[in-house]
């Protein structure tokens, strides 16, 4: 079968394997042998000083997942406005679609060459951005992450939209109210490899031990890979399998939205209880046409606002990145940095027919 | 006379070239922050995997052929690697698997060409779709980042505070190897040959098929070893690396002049045009350009490489007729 043509090919191939595989015998790096160098790298020595004047006329960069996302437009705006306040200046870069790292990382290196003092960057991927990120800071520049972080050494601190618990926990707290502490439930999920939805789902196992919610239990959960079209199928599925099913926690935008959208136009509209984290503007139609009775999530705007405030306290040297270390952020309060300098803001918001209105995001 | 040897002269690849210089000097007297050593390793780390795809691909176009699957390749590769990584298995094993990964795509791509006669343009649309998918069956929506510091270094690094990057110098070299195989060895030449009549060149004696088939492996092997660079140099190994970099790889091929109907280009025009182009970019970032304007610039710009040869071949042709007519004329007129 090998042709004149096809025989090189094959020597080069056979020539390629076999060289693989003397390498495989001989070792390597392996991801055993490499000690995780992220950890605990950026060691800031510098000493906080919570009474130091706020500096004004700094210059802060937002650098969202994805420019002209509604979720980080409102975000972003709350940024603007908190460092309108503060005297200092605002601009927003980032590229067009939520999976271009390499644009992210451009972006970062063109921040750094134009010497803003900080960025605030919702990041794409916990990797990717930190050979820039440690570059920025070498520079002087101050690096907040915020909704989504880095590793731990490629910034100086994360806001946290919500404590991963405090998320977890609320949500089943929400639908057990609803429910009056009865019934099967079942989850959809995005992503069954999404580390954050797994880390609020094992908060959400974890709640139902209590003996509150003996009679509720949790029968499957259900991966909508954030796809609209896959999310309802999943929903659809869901309530055929299981028929006795009385409520559904989606942890996603997309999931939510797309299984209020099959609740809405079925018979078990205003049956089986639907709640989870969702935006005000995708969930308005099915709490007005009684769908849905209440979900949460944070408020954006409040996220960006305290961004801002977390890079001017650290431009003023009024926090360093350390755990303990406290600043004031203006209307939202007196902050306290935690562990792996995290700052969260706080219990979610509960969005429900009477207050929903209040929200366009 | 003069006419045809001025239009030789000022060939479009020099056009590219002197655009390029131009942007550079006004760029380094004009834009702020970009004549530094960290900028200028920036902008050469980022426009690396363009060039580095752009090289073997410059000599498949100027064979008549084309390959959009270099991008899937490349994501593949990248998720291939990080899977691998997760497994526990050492690097050094890992980097050699990829880039026979790469062969293996290449050598399908062109088996398919080849062997089945179908046209590459169809073919490598249809393994750009397969490749990406695979990556993804691979690799899930998986971030892998913890690759060795060593080797992060390498692929992200520059040397000392100079605006070299380490990977520059390799790359260098296979510049060196592809500007020789294209433009000073028969089989550089042949290509040029069937790009411009394939059938010609067959009755010729040149071995066309072969010929196609080694080019498509190179491209699958540089694709490859462009996706392991991506994955290291964004310390990300995720299955929709590198997404696009097939069009920006065709974009500055085609506007260093190499033509699409095959068997007329340069390959110092085709880097004249990737660097060109990750230049452009460069500067409109540090000038604040938003990126939808980034796109429409990029875009009139390719539009206008296509143009402008052409239009400058036809008015050559117009004025050579216009010199015949008049000089045919005159004799009548006396």
């Amino acid at each position: 079968m090998p042709t004149p043509a096809l025989r090189p090919a094959c020597a080069a191939l056979a020539a390629a394997v076999s060289l693989a595989l003397a390498l495989t015998a001989c070792g390597g790096t392996t991801k055993k042998s490499v000690a995780d160098d992220d950890a605990g790298a950026h060691a800031s020595h510098a000493k906080a000083d919570p009474h130091a004047p706020t500096k004004k006329g700094l210059t802060v960069a937002f650098l969202p997942k994805q420019v002209n996302n509604p979720y980080f437009t409102v975000a972003d705006k709350g940024g603007e406005q908190a460092l309108k306040q503060l005297g200092s200046s605002y601009k927003e870069v980032g590229p067009n679609s939520a999976t271009d790292t390499s644009g992210q990382v451009s972006y970062v290196n063109t921040l750094t060459q134009q010497q803003v003092d900080g960025i605030a960057v919702s990041a794409q991927d916990p990797g990717a951005l930190c050979t820039a990120l440690k570059q920025a800071m070498k520079n002087g520049i101050k690096v907040v992450t915020y909704d989504s972080d880095t590793n731990t050494g490629c910034r100086d601190v994360f806001v946290s939209q919500a404590g991963a618990e405090a998320l977890g926990r609320s949500q089943v707290q929400l639908l057990g109210r609803q429910l009056g502490y009865k019934g099967e439930i079942a989850i959809l999920s995005a992503a069954q490899t999404a580390t954050n939805q797994n880390t609020w789902i094992g908060f959400m196992k974890d709640e139902l031990k209590k003996p509150r919610y003996k009679d509720m239990k949790l029968v499957t959960t259900a991966y909508g890979n954030d796809d609209a079209q896959q999310s309802f199928q999943q929903t659809q599925g869901l309530l055929q399998e299981h028929p006795r099913l009385a409520g559904i926690i989606s942890p996603t935008t997309v999931g939510i939205k797309a299984a209020a959208q099959y609740l809405s136009g079925s018979k078990y509209k205003g049956k089986v209880r639907l709640t989870g984290l969702g935006t005000p503007d995708d969930m308005r139609r099915y709490v007005k046409n009684g769908t849905v009775d209440a979900f949460e999530l944070w408020d954006p705007a409040k996220l960006g606002a305290l961004a801002a405030h977390a890079s001017v306290a650290l431009s003023s040297g009024q926090i360093t990145g350390r755990r303990g270390e406290t600043f004031e952020a203006g209307s939202l309060g007196t902050f306290t940095l935690g562990d792996k300098g995290v700052i969260d803001l706080g219990a979610p918001t509960v969005f429900d027919r009477d207050n929903i209105d209040r929200y366009r995001f | 006379m003069t006419d045809s040897a001025l239009v030789r002269a000022v060939r479009w690849d020099t056009v590219v070239g002197a655009l390029l210089l131009v942007l550079l000097l006004l760029s380094f007297a004009f834009v702020d922050g970009f004549g530094n050593a960290l900028n200028l390793s920036f902008l050469i780390g980022s426009t690396l995997p363009v060039a580095l795809i752009a090289l073997p691909m410059t000599l498949l176009v100027v064979s008549g052929e084309i390959d959009l699957s270099v991008a899937s390749t490349a994501g593949l590769s990248g998720a291939v690697m990080g899977a691998l990584w997760n497994a526990g298995m050492a690097i050094e094993t890992i980097i050699p698997l990829c880039l026979l990964l790469g062969v293996v795509c290449g050598l399908v791509n062109g088996l398919l060409v080849t062997r089945l006669g179908l046209p590459s343009l169809a073919v490598t649309i249809g393994t750009m779709a397969a490749y990406r998918g695979i990556a993804q069956i691979v690799l899930g929506s998986d971030a892998v980042t913890d690759f060795p510091g060593r080797y992060l270094d390498f692929a992200a690094g520059r040397i000392g505070g100079s605006f070299v990057p380490y990977a520059l110098p390799p790359f260098l070299v296979l510049l060196a190897v592809a500007v020789l195989v294209l433009h000073a060895t028969p089989f550089g030449r042949s290509l040029f040959a069937i790009g411009a009549n394939e059938e010609a060149a067959r009755f010729a004696g040149i071995r066309v098929k072969r010929h196609k088939l080694w080019l498509f492996t190179a491209t699958g092997l540089l694709a490859s070893a462009t996706g392991i660079f991506w994955a290291l140099h964004y310390a990300s190994a995720r299955y929709d690396n590198a997404t696009g970099l097939e069009l920006s790889v065709v974009a500055a091929v085609l506007l260093g002049g190499i033509s699409f109907d095959g068997g007329r280009g340069t390959l110092g025009g085709a880097v004249a045009g990737v660097f060109l182009l990750g230049a452009l970019q460069n500067v409109m970032s540090l000038l604040n350009v938003s990126a939808q304007s980034q796109i429409v610039v990029t875009g009139i710009l390719l539009v206008a490489s296509v143009l402008g040869p052409r239009l400058a071949r036809r008015i050559a042709a117009a004025r050579t007729a216009r010199a015949v007519r008049a000089a045919t004329a005159l004799p009548h007129a006396s």
